[in-house]
């Protein structure tokens, strides 16, 4: 998904809509969103293509979440079973984190001590069955969301929030002076020392999901925190570079 | 053959004013308007989410719920903003022309509701709802095998035309009027076509290739519609 931010190397992505022809012949490759019909290349998504070195894409605009194994997402618990908890983390298919992910000592029939019904949490993707997505909270950066504010954005706007190398994520963070988690099923969680910081942190964050298709957006975004008083700090710094350790995992 | 001359001095292969546009209700995961002449359509998709009640789940496929309805102030008369058994057929109709090009497969147990409301209403309304879901669908990122378009032909008297308003549609004289709505992809595959009147079997391969060309054209207006959505965030 960090392909996002290569925007403007190559050529420009144009918009294509289902059903219209993206390029004809063998030369490339199909690729997601996209079928060979009759020799010629098809989208069968809204979105943008792309094209790079031999393969075709085309990168959705909106849509449900597609999850991946590996992703980080933020999701709501909606039932508890015998033996595990489900959640909803926003794809048609439910998500399921089983007791055996859990890495602590859970008493039978208790799983509410641990997450009760409508608790949220940060989750880690490990495998995609039939049935929907399995997750694990097995590391110390997981687990249920004990405070902070949690908002939904645009799955597909995620790439944009967290810039290329996790430099957008960096800069929102130092300037908001909040810690921000980025869940790539869209749902942001920001943690800052009061409401009104957590509120000015979220304003940023949806200014760069609405303006996700401007290029050199980094720059804008200063932009915008100068004119909304906040100039870069140093003391910030040192503080700010340990919480975006765990945004740097998100991207994979 | 003496030709009909049409009420609004259009020509025969003439369309009325028609526009679309993408992305007016916020709430929804994909919305649309279109505009055809007096007639407007907006649609709203919801989904795909999960299918409730439960038995209507399906574990093989999606389903695609269509629910039209037309406002009571879309007409004249006021009509009854209940479920009437014109809405459910159009309802169904709907469905039926948008489903075979919708790849749903991949979200089980789910459904993709669309909701269809005509807030103005001058003939043509399922050809414009068909037009609007469509744009709305593409917009909330269901993965299509191609857009689909609708247009009405009609025969005047013994004059094949396309795109009937009110009045056409009520013209009384020679053989009355005919009204055949089609919905053609735009690879050129017919996906819905139903026919009210008389017409013979020539006149009836001359409507469908006038709505094939009256299709392409309302085709280019929802790729517009869905491009330029993008180009206002720039």
């Amino acid at each position: 998904m960090a392909q996002e931010t290569q925007k403007g190397e190559g050529q420009k992505r144009e918009i294509v809509v289902p059903g219209e022809i993206i390029v004809k012949g063998d030369e490339y490759l199909p690729g997601d969103g996209t079928k060979k019909k009759e020799g010629e290349i098809v989208a069968l998504k809204y979105g943008l293509a792309d094209k790079s070195e031999n393969l075709v894409r085309v990168i959705p605009l909106s849509g449900p979440y597609n999850p991946r194994t590996g992703n980080v997402v933020i999701g709501k618990v909606v039932m508890l079973t015998e033996n595990g908890w489900v959640i909803d983390i926003g794809t048609p298919k439910t998500a399921f984190l089983p007791l055996t992910e859990v890495p602590m000592y859970v008493n039978k029939g208790a799983l509410d001590e641990v997450m009760d019904l409508g608790d949220m949490g940060v989750f880690k993707i490990t495998g995609l069955g039939r049935l929907g997505a399995s997750l694990s909270i097995k590391s110390g950066f997981f687990g249920k969301i004990d405070e902070g504010m949690v908002f939904k954005i645009n799955p597909h706007k995620v790439p944009r929030i967290i810039g290329k190398e996790g430099s957008m994520i960096k800069l929102i963070k130092e300037r908001t002076d909040c810690k921000v988690t980025v869940g790539q099923n869209g749902v942001v969680l920001v943690k800052g020392e009061s409401v009104d910081q957590e509120l000015f942190a979220r304003k940023a964050i949806n200014f760069v999901a609405e303006k996700s298709f401007i290029e050199g957006l980094t720059d804008k975004v200063e932009q915008w925190f100068k004119d909304h008083g906040v100039e870069p700090e140093e003391e910030n710094k040192s503080e700010s570079s340990e919480s975006s350790e765990p945004s740097e995992k998100q991207r994979e | 053959m003496a030709e009909i001359k049409r009420p609004d001095g259009r020509k025969k292969d003439e369309l009325r004013d028609f526009s679309g546009e993408v992305g007016i209700i916020p709430n929804a995961d994909g919305s649309a308007r279109f505009q055809s002449g007096d007639t407007i359509a907006i649609a709203a998709v919801y989904g795909p989410k999960t299918m409730h009640p439960q038995h209507k789940q399906d574990p093989e496929r999606g389903t695609l719920r269509c629910t039209y309805s037309m406002n009571s102030f879309s007409v004249d008369d006021r009509i009854r903003p209940a479920p009437s058994r014109r809405s459910k057929e159009i309802s169904q109709i709907v469905e039926w022309a948008l489903e075979p090009t919708l790849m749903i497969e991949d979200f089980p147990n789910t459904v993709v509701d669309v909701h269809i409301n005509i807030i103005q209403a001058d003939a043509g309304t399922r050809c414009a709802a068909i037009n609007a879901a469509v744009m709305a669908l593409a917009h909330a990122g269901i993965p299509m095998k191609d857009m689909v378009s609708s247009i009405a032909a009609g025969k005047l008297d013994k004059t094949v035309v396309v795109d009937l308003d009110k009045a056409e549609e009520d013209f009384e004289e020679g053989e009355g009027p005919t009204d055949i709505p089609i919905s053609i992809t735009s690879s050129g595959e017919i996906t819905h076509l139903q026919l009210d009147g008389n017409i013979s079997k020539d006149q009836l391969k001359e409507a469908i290739e006038m709505s094939k060309k009256a299709c392409k054209q309302i085709y280019e207006e929802q790729k517009r519609a869905l491009k330029d959505f993008v180009k206002q965030g720039e």
